[in-house]
């Protein structure tokens, strides 16, 4: 007789895969940062996980965009920036006097709301960060083009029309470019910043497949304002307030049964 | 029940006040075109008659008064030759500013205030201003400079010269391209700046491979506009480099020159026999405006190339 | 300005809480026409029960409807434990309706000569639903959790019931078809402690979101 066989259902679990290097493991310890005078950031303290997506939510203006562009220096840009505490990627604080920033980019990408493709051609987007590390020879850069645009699922739409010009893609498809361009460097980590809060559902979907798909590959930090998207593609939740950390935990946690009140009421809806 | 009321939109008044403003913008247009084409028209129908091929190749006898020995070549070649010296000089050096000023200067800074205040100031500078600057700093103070300390054989630099014209000219239209490419720096969107340094390029590589490719149509048009000015302008050539008559044409940087602007002003106020002169004058400013509209029409088109080449690939 | 989801669970919430109030009047009145050989009664439970089936479709829809928001965390227990609720309280009324079968046909024939503990049982049974439902309102996890064990009791009274019945039935063979209504009645009441229990967990996930279902064995 047969026996009837029951599929096993794998619940997604928060752990780092076995991909994990401790290259790109991100260290927060009590990081403060002050605009001038005026506090925006307050001890906040915890530990990313490597090859996994972790998701930054929280009402506007909670310091989430804030923390995300510290971790690839970013901030810097910006006149009368102050960080106190320590930021560490793999073992080592990133805001020590003698880390090269332009390295630190590189093994930090970042991903932007709004896509911002160069008025170049396709191929030059995706090239352009590949020239500026040194890769000249031709051939290099076409395969490493080609991957790149493979990997963001972008390569069969654009493979007749490289050469053409970028501002010519869909809205998604450029945003796609612009992953494109952010993992043509090979970081280690990928920073995204409400990457799909300007596209269109269909889009939305692409992007978030693709970032299940990359989580393969990267360890991935996204921020994002639609609590439904943190609960779908990300392993890992923190939730910000006020420049605080309320909470950090499994997704599953955060989303069905948070420890502190002001997650449960964010959460669902009753304020931000 | 009650009929739906539907509102009309002036479909059945006559709109008086619409058509009384679309009218008066119409005729100010037609004013302002009318004041263009009849100056325009004036100078074609009384200057075509004196233009001809001879008169535009010929190097001048000293009496260019007369009809049959007169002719503007040297005049063309001056002004051609200053204003493209003076492109040379101010796009650089314009463009240089302009990128200081918006991309590294801190903005809150009382320096960078002092700077733009200046540039802006600058511009409002009357043209005859910048010929007494020229005399008295390019030529006094810097070519009577060089003399002193280098003794170059048979060249002097403390005198008027092409390249203190082109300079003091320079001078005068740098305002116009730091605008201009000011302007145009800021058009480009800082998130094509952010993109770049996030992808771990330098400032400088940022703003050389993204910003200035993109920027390029924006400065054009202000090297346009400078080239414009200039090519018209006497006053800052008067004591800088012009010459009443010059017997060949300018081929060093310390020669002198003839300038088409300064000859009308010639041939208006210095003529014998205003009779005869009138139709060379009116053909002298023929060829000046020609010579403008080719020198605008050239860079008009390279901006074009340009932008066509940035729209369709990198 | 209104929240229009919490509206939507409150309306969720108001159903659930009227299908259960119908579910108890039903377990009430089954084991009442059953104890009162009341015919007529019977009857109109049994009538009653299509109202209680028409809930569990009704709140079943409207949990897909509330699901389709994307509801979280607590909203989320909520959306669910409705529906699992709904669920043994449709049970609970069908339960009911057997007791009432059989009451109504016990009614129709002479008594029989037995001393049952069987209001006992109906009573513990109903204590059990109507703790379970207060526990709901109250969203009282500690309440929920103390009614758990008592299913025991319940599960102890029936098999001693029938124990008794099948006494009976051996002894008395003119009886068996009598004692066997009162079998599946006994039954009856046993399941509907059961789905009592069920609620109660169900109730403990909702409030503490813990998942305590096949853990606390008998």
């Amino acid at each position: 007789m047969a026996e009837l066989i029951l599929p096993k259902i794998n619940l997604p679990e928060a752990k780092a895969s076995t991909n994990a290097t401790g290259a790109s493991l991100i260290e927060i310890e009590h990081l403060a940062l002050f605009y001038g005078a005026s506090k925006a950031l307050n001890n906040i303290s915890f530990t990313l996980g490597e090859k996994i997506v972790t998701a930054f939510i929280g009402p506007s203006g909670c310091g989430k965009s804030t923390l995300l562009r510290c971790l690839n220096r970013m901030n810097d840009l910006i006149d009368n920036v102050r960080i106190e505490g320590s930021l560490k990627i793999g073992g080592h604080d990133i805001y020590d006097a003698n880390v090269d920033v332009i390295e630190l980019r590189r093994r930090v990408g970042m991903v932007f709301q709004k896509s911002n493709p160069f008025p170049k051609s396709i191929y030059e987007n995706v090239a352009y960060g590949l020239r500026l590390h040194g890769v000249k020879n031709r051939l290099g850069l076409d395969e490493a083009v080609e991957k790149s645009l493979r990997q963001s699922a972008l390569w069969d739409e654009v493979k007749d029309r490289l050469h053409s010009s970028a501002l010519g893609l869909s809205g998604g498809q450029q945003q796609r470019l612009c992953i494109a361009r952010a993992i043509a460097i090979k970081p280690e980590i990928v920073l995204m910043d409400e990457p799909a809060s300007a596209l269109d559902p269909i889009a939305t979907t692409r992007i978030e497949e693709l970032i299940l798909e990359l989580k393969k590959d990267f360890t991935i930090v996204i921020v994002t304002h639609n609590m439904q998207q943190a609960a779908r593609i990300s392993d890992q939740t923190a939730f910000f307030y006020l420049g605080e950390l309320i909470e950090f935990d499994t997704t599953t946690k955060i989303f069905t049964n948070p420890a502190k009140k002001q997650t449960e009421d964010y959460v669902t809806g009753r304020f931000g | 029940m009650n009929p739906i009321h539907r509102r009309h939109f002036r479909t059945e008044k006559f709109d008086f006040t619409s058509f009384f403003f679309s009218g008066l913008t119409g005729l100010a247009t037609l004013f302002i075109l009318g004041i263009l084409a009849v100056i325009l028209l004036n100078i074609i129908i009384n200057g075509w008659r004196g233009l001809s091929w001879h008169f535009v190749s010929t190097i001048p006898k000293k009496d260019f008064f007369d009809v049959n020995t007169t002719g503007v070549l040297p005049m063309i070649v001056g002004t051609t030759i200053r204003v493209f010296v003076m492109t040379i000089f101010v796009l650089p050096v314009g463009v240089i500013t302009a990128i200081y000023l918006t991309e590294y200067a801190p903005n809150t800074s009382i320096v960078t205030r002092f700077i733009r205040a200046a540039v802006n100031n600058l511009a409002g500078v009357p043209s005859i201003v910048f010929g007494l600057f020229g005399l008295g700093f390019f030529i006094n103070f810097v070519g009577k400079g060089l003399d002193a300390i280098f003794h170059y054989p048979g060249v002097v630099w403390g005198q008027p010269a092409l390249i203190w014209a082109a300079l003091t000219l320079a001078v005068m239209t740098m305002p116009v391209v730091i605008v201009a490419t000011e302007e145009s720096l800021k058009a480009i969107p800082p998130g094509l700046r952010e993109a770049s340094l996030a992808l771990g390029a330098t400032k400088l590589e940022t703003i050389w491979k993204v910003v200035l490719p993109q920027a390029l149509p924006g400065i054009l048009t202000g090297g346009i506009l400078a080239v414009s000015r200039a090519a018209g302008e006497v006053a800052p050539i008067l004591f800088t480099g012009v010459a009443y008559y010059m017997a060949s044409l300018p081929s060093h940087l310390t020669d002198q020159f003839m300038d088409l602007g300064y000859h009308v002003f010639v041939l208006s106020t210095q003529s014998p026999n205003i009779e005869q002169t009138r139709p060379i004058l009116y053909a002298t400013v023929l060829v000046l405006l020609m010579l403008t509209f080719a020198l605008n029409i050239v860079a008009i088109i390279i901006r074009a190339r340009v932008r066509k080449k940035l729209r369709a690939l990198g | 300005m209104e929240n229009h989801f919490e509206t939507g669970l409150d309306s969720l919430k108001q159903k659930l809480l009227m299908m259960a109030s119908h579910a108890e009047t039903a377990v009430n009145e089954s084991v009442q026409s059953l104890m009162q050989r009341n015919h007529d009664l019977a009857l109109r439970v049994k009538a009653d029960d299509d109202a209680i089936d028409t809930f569990e479709i009704e709140i079943d829809e409207m949990a897909i409807q509330l699901l389709t928001k994307a509801p979280l965390a607590t909203n989320l227990r909520l959306v669910t434990v409705a529906m699992k609720i709904s669920q043994n309280l449709e049970r609970i009324g069908d339960e009911a309706t057997k007791i009432a079968k059989r009451a109504r046909d016990l009614s129709q024939e002479p008594p029989v000569k037995i001393n049952l503990d069987l209001p006992r049982m109906a009573a513990l049974a109903l204590a059990m639903v109507k703790d379970a439902l207060n526990s709901f309102v109250q969203r009282d996890s500690a309440t929920a959790r103390d009614i758990i064990p008592r299913d025991k009791e319940v599960d102890a009274l029936n098999k001693h019931i029938h124990q008794q019945l099948a006494q009976h039935m051996m002894e008395n063979p003119d009886t068996i078809a009598r004692c066997l209504h009162w079998i599946v009645a006994a039954k009856s009441l046993e399941r509907i402690a059961d789905h009592a229990k069920n609620i109660a967990e169900e109730v403990v996930y909702l409030c503490e979101a813990q998942d305590i279902r096949h853990t606390l064995k008998s």
